[in-house]
Formats: C-alpha cells, structure tokens, sequence
C-alpha cells in the first residue's frame, strides 16, 4: 500500500524534514571522517539560522583542526592566535555590544595556550558565548597530548601513556570556570548520539540567547572524539570516549541561571 | 494511526564512509554502498524501504549530507 | 583659544587618543607608560565620547584585543613598555598578516630582560626591523617632546587608516614621564558603525545579505596564494617609503657636520648644536621623525655635504646601521651611546663628536662621567 508513492513523489521540497543549514557554505569539511567537529558547526550554524543572526554574529577562529571554520561558517569571522580568542573576541563585543559574538576552540588553544585568556574572560563575565570542542588531544598537529588528555591516553607525545606525576592531571577546565561569578550558563554535551545532538542544540540556543541577557560569559564543552589522533575508527572512538571520555568530563548543565 | 514513508537523500560526494549514521537508524535503512565517492569512500545509502523519515541519521552526520523527507500517508 | 595644559607624555598621548575619535584601548600596567592607562581610567572617556578603556590580564591579551578590535573596523590602541612589547610580537604579526590598522605605544626603558625603567632607545630594531614572525614593516613614529607624543595619536590613526598598518609610537621612559605644554585640539567625532560599514567593507561587523561574508585571516596554506599576500605587502611598504617620510633638520643648511638622532637623544643634540654653533663648530642635526619609512634619501643627500655624521642613541647602536646604510661609505658615520638608562648630556656629546671628527690631536677619549 505505501508502494504507491514513488521515492521521486515523496523526495519534494514540501515533504522535506532535514535538511543541511544554508549558514554552512559548500566548501567540503577538512575534518575527519566522523569527527565531531562538523557536526558542532552545524548545529551552531542551525541555531544561528533558525535565530536570523547571521548578520549580527562574528565569530572567533582558534588554531587548530577548526583553524578553517571560517571557511564552512557563512558569518564574519576573525582568525585568532593559538589560545588568544576569547580575547580577540572581548575586543569585538566590547566594541560592538550588540553583536552576537562567539569562540569556537579546541582543548589546547583553549586550556593549554590560551588558558590566561580564558580564565580572565571568564572572570570578567565577557558577554560572549565560548563553544569548547575538547577531543583530549591536539589533532591539527597530529595527535599530541593535550591538558585534558586522560592518564594512561597514549598520544604521539605520550607514547607510553600519559603518566600523570610527570605528565599532570587532565584539566577539567568547564568545571574551574564554572565557579568564576563572571560565567552565566556552563554546560558539557556531546554530539556523538541523536538524543544527545539534540540536547546540544537546545544548550547551543540557550547560550546565544543567554547573550543577549548581558548576565555573563555562556559556556559549551562539547566533547567530542579524535579518530585519526586517537587511532579508531569513528563508531570505536565514540564507543571508546562513552567509556573513558564521560566518565572524566561527565555531560550536563553545569551552572544554569537561577531565573531569568 | 496515519502511517509515515520516508526517504534519504544522501549528498554522496560530501559523505566521507565514517558510518556514524549506520547505527542510529532504528529501521536499519542505511548501509554502506560498495561503489566509491570521488574522494574513494564507501558513501551511505538506503538499503531497504523501511524509513520513516526520523531524521536521526541526518543530525549525527558530521558533513550534513543527508536530507530527509517524510510524507504521511493517508489510512488505507 | 587653544586648550593649552602641562602634561605628561604619558597623559598628552592618552588625551591625544581620545580626542583623535579612538575607539577603545586596551592595555596593561608596566613601568614606564602606566600613565596612559590610568589617565584613561580617570578621565572616564566613555562619557564624553562613548570609547571603551579596559585593563587586560596581560600584554598578549591586550594586542589581541585590539586585534579584534581592529579587524572589526574600529579605531583601536594599546601601549606597554619594552618587555609587554616583546610580549605583542605575535600579535603585531598576525596583525601585519591582515592588514589591520592601529595604533600602538612603546616608552622604550632599558633592557634586555627586566632591565631598567629608566628610558631607552634599545627596541629600535624590534620595531623598525620586525620584532615579531615573518617579513612585514610597522610605520614607526619617534615623538621628541610632549606635545609630539599628543600629535602622533591623531597622526598614527590617520596613517594606519590609510595604508591599513599597524602605527607604532616609538617613545622613551623620559619623554612618557617628563611634563611640557601641550596645546590640545578639538574633539574629533567617533565613528558610527554605519560609517564603517561604508569606510571599512573589510571589517568583520556582520554579514549583511548584501555582501559575501568577511574574512580576517593571516593563513593561507597555498603557498602560491601566500606569496601575492606577501608581494602585495611588500608592494605597501615600498609606497610608503615614497611616501611617508618624515624628519627634522635642524641648522643643515651650512653643516659640516651632522647629528643623526630621534626622541630624547636628539633634544641632547639639539642643544649640542648650539654649544658647537656657539664653538664655530658648523654642526646640524637630522631628527629622523619617521623610523620607518626611514629618512634614506635625505641622508644619502646630507651625506654630499658633510665631513661625517655622528649618531647618538640610547643604545648600543641600532638605527646607526641604517644610517651606515643610507650613506653607503661616503661619509664616516660614528655612534656614541650610553646604555643602562643613562641620558647622555649636551657637552658630552659634541665633545664625541669634536672627538671623531675634529680634533686631530690625541687629546684622552672622553670617559663618561662616574655615577
């Protein structure tokens, strides 16, 4: 009976339910397969188109696998030093409050580099929005430990596993500025599984909407796998990260606004 | 219940064969196809007509290049 | 009539940058200069004209900041002291790689290291040379007195603005701290973003339908595409070479002899040439105002006329060099310069340069006074 319908009838714009946000140009992601990167700039683009921002965002590019975001970003974007974005991004909102601006940075321009940065941004309640994709490794350089790289994480620079009374702990950097007065929402999401990309997009809307408020810095850790850094395959590494990543940097809202 | 189709439309040249979609389909619909993309992957396609358009495929992919229609069918 | 006040030189240049219609500054307490940030926080100029003045948690933080300040249009400054200079390197590379205007302030103290914060002439090749990553030049202003040091405010965003480049105010310890008379201009209006929207069609200030989405980015991994980015720089920096030169003569016109010195080293020899004058000594003095674009023509022209040239600088001999260059062996070209922090005095220096050039006889080299 549902024979009736061929797939050219039911494949029309009317009957469209998903599809790729037009904020994403149509250049081909350099990341790789299965990485997590692509789908965090989608689901912040989707936010940002189905919130009509485009004209008032400007965005702030790490150093890193997303160093290129602004290739696959539709919106004015700015490339920042390794580790300097959340204050090239201070900058920007000091000079034009009533921009939408945010960071998109990884685990070590984030947390290694520009951990200064972002602590002080934090701590100033910067009245932007810090999207955080930790993958616990450096991946543009070619898999290096990172400071949020787990104990016994073997990495091309902890090759022997990371070995935690030379190496350090891994940081768990959401949870540090999470106590800073200056952060507004703080939340850690993954976008790994169909429940939890759409937990992330609402978080994602919650933390461009936040901005507006004036009320602080919005913060969004989305952890997130590294196939080629971490050696698997991308069904293994998101398997691998459930087991080892979460248990680490367990996902949720970390501090939520009273009431707004 | 009014009964849904739905159909996949997979981009695939911007499919890179990471195979995340495979799993999240609940209808078992998305297979890998044995032919290659220009880029040499193994790109996602539909592999039965048991899709009902949920879209959980379309918003796990890292490269967005699946589209998903749904249509409902009217009662027999 | 003229708003006329005694200033700091610290003071007349953050008054100079808000009346020249800044934007915002973003800076850093370091000896010799934090008179800029604390004027600014005191004379609040958000009320009077709207700019913003924050203090940042470091000297990196600080230049990018105003590096994004800058790539979104706006009229943006930053001022430190030699070691927080050190520390903007790389944020004035990244910014030479995009092309951003803005203006920056260095009251040079003595180095290296923590050094001295007594004043210097020590960071002469940081600036002029590139004291950051890659091939690219600052145009760099070397202010004499106070009311300079209020003047190259205005003068540094226009020539920023013009040839989009990053302006670096060369000072000293002596001439941020010493108070003059200033004569102090009228308020020039800010921007509004609609007029830079319209100026400015590079700056990041928001994808509108009309336009493709801006870019500020210094990476280009195609190195055929990188090269024209940095052929097209070099082709700016030629340009304001023809361009943008800028000195001072003081009694060339009949000089036999010449001073070459900037900043506080050429007050010193201004008076040196009227003690030589007063000798009938014929000595002039070539103030080069801009460090770069360097005075290379003019010098290579004075050197047609005199017997020999004598540089004074704070330091151990930097812009010596390019006068070496510019007179290519026509002339000796001497450098005499105290370090530590020491200003040399008027006398001292005409008696180097009698030593040099004048007095056959073996008279004792002059020894620096003990301190």
């Amino acid at each position: 009976m549902s024979q009736l319908l061929t797939r050219e009838e039911i494949c029309v714009p009317e009957n469209e339910v998903y599809h790729r946000t037009c904020l994403l140009t149509d250049a081909a992601l350099t990341y790789c397969p299965g990485c997590g990167h692509g789908t965090a700039h989608r689901l912040i683009m989707e936010v940002i188109e189905e919130m009509g921002l485009q004209a008032d965002t400007i965005g702030v590019a790490p150093v890193g696998c997303s160093v290129l975001a602004y290739d696959f970003m539709d919106i004015d974007m700015q490339q920042a030093a390794h580790g300097r974005a959340p204050a090239v991004a201070t900058g920007i909102k000091r000079l034009y409050p009533d921009k939408f601006v945010f960071t998109y940075q990884g685990d070590g321009d984030l947390a290694a580099i520009g951990t200064g940065e972002t602590l002080h941004a934090c701590n100033r309640g910067e009245n932007i929005t810090i999207f955080f994709v930790n993958n616990g490794i450096y991946g543009m350089t070619g898999g290096q430990m990172a400071p949020t790289t787990l104990p016994g994480m073997k990495t091309a620079t902890s090759p022997f596993g990371r070995d935690t009374e030379s190496m350090g702990y891994p940081l768990k950097i959401t949870e540090l500025i999470a106590m800073l007065p200056g952060t507004y929402y703080v939340t850690r999401q993954s976008v790994h599984t169909p429940q939890n990309v759409r937990k992330a997009k609402k978080a994602i809307e919650k933390a461009i909407q936040y901005q507006k408020l004036n009320r602080g810095l919005n913060f969004v850790e989305i952890v997130s796998n590294c196939n080629s850094g971490w050696k698997m395959t991308p069904l293994e590494s998101n398997k691998w990260m459930e087991e080892n990543m979460f248990p680490y940097y367990p996902l949720g809202d970390i501090k939520v606004p009273k009431q707004n | 219940m009014a009964k849904v189709k739905g159909e996949i439309v997979v981009n695939t040249e911007r499919c890179k064969g990471c195979e995340l979609c495979v799993p999240v389909c609940k209808e078992k619909t998305i297979a890998m196809s044995g032919l290659l993309n220009s880029k040499g992957y193994h790109y996602a396609t539909s592999a039965n007509e048991d899709c009902n358009g949920c879209t959980n495929c379309a918003i796990v992919c890292p490269d967005g290049a699946i589209t998903v229609y749904r249509v409902k069918l009217e009662a027999a | 009539m003229k708003d006329i006040r005694l200033m700091k030189g610290n003071e007349a240049f953050a008054e100079g940058i808000i009346r020249a219609g800044c934007d915002g500054y973003f800076g850093y307490p370091i000896t010799p200069q934090s008179e800029v940030l604390e004027y600014l926080s005191t004379t609040n100029p958000k009320e009077r004209t709207g700019m913003v003045v924050l203090q940042a948690e470091s000297e990196i933080a600080s230049i990018h900041m105003v590096y994004g300040g800058a790539a979104a249009g706006k009229r943006v400054v930053t001022s430190s002291s030699s070691p927080g200079i050190s520390l903007m390197q790389e944020g004035i590379s990244f910014m030479a790689g995009t092309e951003l205007p803005c203006l920056l302030l260095n009251v040079v103290r003595g180095g290296p290291g923590l050094g001295t914060i007594q004043p210097s002439q020590s960071d002469y090749f940081q600036a002029v040379k590139g004291g950051g990553h890659g091939d690219y030049k600052m145009i760099v202003l070397a202010p004499a007195s106070v009311q300079e040091m209020y003047d190259f405010a205005k003068l540094g965003f226009d020539l920023a603005f013009k040839h989009r480049i990053q302006v670096m105010i060369l000072s000293d310890g002596a001439i941020g701290q010493m108070m003059e008379k200033v004569e102090l201009d009228d308020q020039m209006p800010r921007l509004t973003d609609a007029e830079i929207v319209k100026r400015y069609p590079w700056a990041t200030t928001g994808k509108t339908p009309d336009r493709k989405r801006n870019i500020i980015t210094s990476l280009d991994l195609n190195p055929v595409k990188q090269e024209i980015i940095n052929q097209n720089l070099q082709k700016k920096f030629k340009h304001i070479e023809e361009t943008e030169v800028r000195f001072e003569k003081i009694q060339c016109d009949d000089a036999e002899y010449l001073f070459v010195a900037y900043g506080s080293s050429a007050r010193i020899c201004q008076k040196a040439v009227l003690l030589g004058r007063a000798q009938g000594i014929k000595v002039g003095l070539l103030r080069p105002i801009t460090l770069f674009p360097f005075p290379t023509e003019e010098l290579a022209r004075l050197a047609e006329q005199v017997h020999g040239m004598q540089v004074i600088e704070m330091s151990a001999g930097q812009m010596v060099e390019d006068v070496r260059l510019a007179v290519n062996g026509r002339v000796p070209v001497a450098h005499y310069g105290r370090l530590g922090g020491i200003i040399p005095a008027p006398d001292e220096v005409l008696h180097v340069l009698e030593q040099n050039f004048i007095t056959s006889k073996t008279e004792k080299k002059y020894e620096p006074a003990a301190y």
